[in-house]
């Protein structure tokens, strides 16, 4: 069986790129799917932090594109979810180090082995992101509900789709319900007719993704995390599962935490 | 103490959120982002521009002018064309 290439993007950085690529990689193989998830922001590279692997890298993407070392040398595994995998950046050289000739191949290559291929994008719109989505089959552009990030967004899709890209879908990340409520924060709605494009999901503002991330754990596994379960919602949604979107109750009320109380119990 | 009383309760309707300033900007800035972006788009809208006002009109096809331009709060395709003659067989 093949599997698909997703590059994660976003134009803009800082909007939530490689924590989105941590977390739908968990996500998907708590689903049971193996997935691998690859780093491509050569120099800045964060996904191992991210995902708590930074101790365990030996090899990374430039070694195995150019420095004649075979793929299973440099996957790291996690040992914590069956099936899932890193293709650490290479921290030191330059962002134009694997060409996207090289991309493609790499790309080509972990397809055999993986339901799921998850490209961590640098941010900008060079040669770096040009490489980065050379090998992808479908893209996701993660979005914040501003301005700057919405105006970027719409660049990304515009050269996806002059890429030959066509299933490009948006995940609205760190939308604060509180604020759309009382008209200073962009919504859904909003978002999707601006951008006119499809819709994966929407992950709230959530303070326990720092915290997981201070702690190099995904948030998916942060027991009643919303951010977590808006994760896990759009994970199922990639897997090919009909899932509503996560409901963004405005007010966390005494009702309402018991509502979530109750929820969590009953899974 | 009325006025009182209605803001009391009109504040919150009243009060246009951020969010529609926001929506305004961006489809401003994301038209002229598209047509910089893609400057195939203007030749060939003026392209076939040319080629429909000819039926009717002789036009100076060498300063013909297409451009975008922000007017109020909407983006308007603003197009200036020189007319030579119109066509006799047509009046």
């Amino acid at each position: 069986m093949k599997g698909k290439v997703i590059v994660v993007t976003s134009g803009k950085g800082g909007v939530g790129k490689t924590t989105t690529t941590a977390n739908l990689g968990t996500a998907l193989t708590m689903l049971g799917r193996r997935v691998v998830m690859v780093d491509t922001d050569i120099g800045l590279r964060n996904l191992d932090v991210v995902m708590g692997l930074e101790n365990r890298i030996v090899f990374d993407i430039v070694d195995v594109v150019a420095g004649g070392i075979k793929l299973k040398q440099a996957l790291i595994k996690d040992k914590r979810f069956e099936g899932l995998y890193l293709l650490p950046a290479a921290q030191t050289k330059e962002k134009t180090a694997v060409s996207a000739h090289q991309m493609k191949t790499l790309c080509y290559e972990l397809k055999k082995e993986f339901d799921f291929v998850l490209v961590d994008c640098p941010a900008g719109i060079e040669q770096g992101f040009k490489n980065a989505i050379a090998g992808a089959d479908e893209a996701i552009v993660v979005a914040v509900p501003e301005v700057s990030s919405v105006r970027d967004a719409d660049r990304i899709v515009g050269l996806l789709e002059a890429a030959g890209l066509r299933k490009n879908q948006l995940i609205i990340n760190r939308i604060r319900p509180r604020m759309v409520k009382r008209g200073d924060m962009m919504d859904i709605e909003d978002m999707i007719d601006i951008l006119s494009v499809d819709l994966l999901g929407v992950v709230p503002e959530d303070e326990t993704v720092i915290v997981s991330t201070n702690k190099g754990e995904p948030v998916v596994i942060a027991p009643g995390s919303r951010a977590g379960e808006a994760y896990r919602r759009i994970a199922r949604r990639i897997n090919g599962e009909e899932v509503s979107l996560l409901p963004l109750d405005h007010s966390e009320g005494l009702v309402d935490r018991f509502r979530r109380m109750f929820k969590l119990a009953s899974r | 103490m009325l006025e009182f009383l209605s803001r009391l309760f009109w504040r919150d309707r009243d009060r246009i959120g951020s969010k529609h300033v926001a929506k305004e900007r961006l489809r401003l800035v994301l038209v002229h982002d598209r047509v910089n972006s893609c400057p195939q788009l203007l030749e060939a809208l003026k392209e076939d521009l040319i080629r429909v006002i000819r039926e009717y009109i002789e036009i100076d096809e060498d300063a013909l002018d297409i451009s975008f331009d922000n007017i109020d709060n909407t983006v308007a395709l603003v197009a200036n064309i020189p007319v030579l003659r119109i066509k006799k067989s047509i009046v």
